[in-house]
């Protein structure tokens, strides 16, 4: 596969061209902000002129009923590695529920396109090995934009990598059937996205400043499941 | 008959005439719940609104939503430090300008997930509580509900909404960064400017 080689080829000219504008506000959860800057304006050009278009063609493409029936089917292997983060995060009951629910989903839910388990009260977690390694206390590091991937910190993009390596999706053979199911999978998820990524648009007076900070809260809500301590505002 | 019904009748008037105040207060997640559930079956019935009517969709909103929520102090919190270098005149107008961003925002958000289902949790709090935190959750097959959570202060004229969380996120504190950079760069007038901007084009955008 050469593709690794391009993203880092881009990956280097976009933060190049971030360099040289400087717009530095000086977060300091935020060290590398023209280099991210460069990223973030190579991930919107991206996602204006590919992604977007090809989620919007897919969207009205698909009925609503089909593409949930995707998104459950992805959503389902998911649940192998989430139940193991919660495994190495010591919350043994949350681990049992994934993993009951991959059981039940795979088998009554017709290979997971059907969420039967969420009907049966087994609820579906949010985890992964950043957040892993955030409850064991590692810090985030700077915030990080990566190519393609969008925000992140160092802390999760080794965790992002963990996860790709061990995504059950990338086991699958032959390589064309890999490939394609990553790519229905990144339109199904982009398409569900196009909503959101419309009330941000609206929202936000600087995007990339609107985009990290929730970012930024939204992980730090994900590592205490959604007990985060209150940052008291005065 | 009659007489049971005129006294429960005279009963209902009397209390309320001496537990009005006390009834006005209603409680919180009562009234989440209720003004939540409200909107929904408002917009989810309106033909106009569910083809796309926003002017329409932020007339329902203004009506039912916004006499719940203490603008004046969102703005405040959102600002920070700088609040305080502020004018009343400035303060009116970042007031003004930031709750019809938020309204728009609101807005789009409704008409993108009412179609969900919700679940509304019990109030952990004691009575004598004047601060809380409403818990919703917005259920979504295959993934993770969302959470949405009202931060709510005990005012004279019952509870007022003064941040609101989604997923984690809460909304005041994420304008905090943009506003602090804005009037660094261009003061306070700067940013009253950059809201007003903002919310013409967004206007522009609707109107398309």
């Amino acid at each position: 596969m050469k593709r690794p080689v391009i993203r880092l080829l881009l990956l280097l000219l976009a933060g190049l061209g971030g360099c040289a504008s400087t717009g530095e506000d000086g977060d300091p959860r935020d060290p590398l902000e023209g280099f991210n800057r460069g990223v973030y304006r190579f991930n919107d050009e991206f996602d204006q002129w590919v992604a977007t278009p090809v989620a919007k063609v897919y969207k009205k493409a698909l009925h609503q009923e089909i593409r949930s029936r995707v998104g459950n089917f992805f959503s389902n292997f998911q649940d192998i590695f989430i139940g193991v983060n919660n495994f190495l995060q010591g919350k043994f009951a949350d681990g049992v529920n994934d993993w009951a629910r991959f059981a039940f989903n795979s088998t009554f839910g017709l290979l997971g396109i059907h969420d039967v388990a969420s009907e049966w009260g087994l609820e579906k977690h949010n985890e992964d090995f950043g957040q892993t390694f955030g409850r064991w206390g590692a810090p985030s590091g700077p915030y990080l934009v990566l190519p393609f991937l969008g925000s992140s910190t160092v802390r999760d993009g080794i965790g992002t990598g963990f996860d790709y390596y061990f995504a059950p999706l990338g086991e699958v053979r032959p390589i064309e059937l890999r490939n394609t199911l990553y790519g229905l999978y990144l339109v199904n998820t982009r398409a569900d996205l196009l909503d959101a990524s419309r009330i941000l648009e609206e929202a936000a007076l600087d995007r990339y400043v609107f985009q990290r900070d929730a970012f930024l809260q939204r992980r730090r809500s994900l590592i205490y499941d959604g007990n985060a301590p209150r940052e008291k505002l005065e | 008959m009659k007489k049971i019904a005129a006294i429960v009748l005279s009963c209902a008037a009397l209390s309320g005439a001496f537990l009005a105040p006390v009834f006005a207060q209603e409680a919180p997640e009562v009234l989440v719940k209720g003004v939540t559930l409200e909107v929904v079956d408002l917009i989810t019935k309106d033909k106009e609104i569910k083809s796309g009517n926003r002017a329409k969709l932020i007339e329902v909103i203004e009506a039912k939503v916004l006499p719940h929520f203490n603008f004046g102090a969102m703005t405040a919190l959102a600002m920070g430090q700088n609040w305080a270098k502020a004018s009343p005149e400035q303060k009116k107008l970042l007031t003004e300008q930031f709750k019809t961003l938020l309204v728009r925002t609101y807005a789009s958000a409704l008409a993108a997930y009412s179609e969900q289902k919700f679940d509304f949790r019990p109030l952990r709090a004691k009575p004598t509580d004047t601060d809380v935190t409403v818990n919703v959750r917005v259920i979504q097959p295959g993934a993770q509900p969302v959470t949405i959570d009202y931060s709510m202060e005990k005012s004279a004229h019952g509870w007022k909404v003064y941040d609101v969380m989604v997923g984690g996120v809460s909304l005041v504190a994420n304008y905090r960064t943009e506003f602090a950079n804005t009037v660094r760069s261009s003061g306070i007038d700067g940013l009253i400017k950059d809201l007003q901007t903002k919310n013409k084009s967004l206007e522009k955008g609707a109107k398309k």
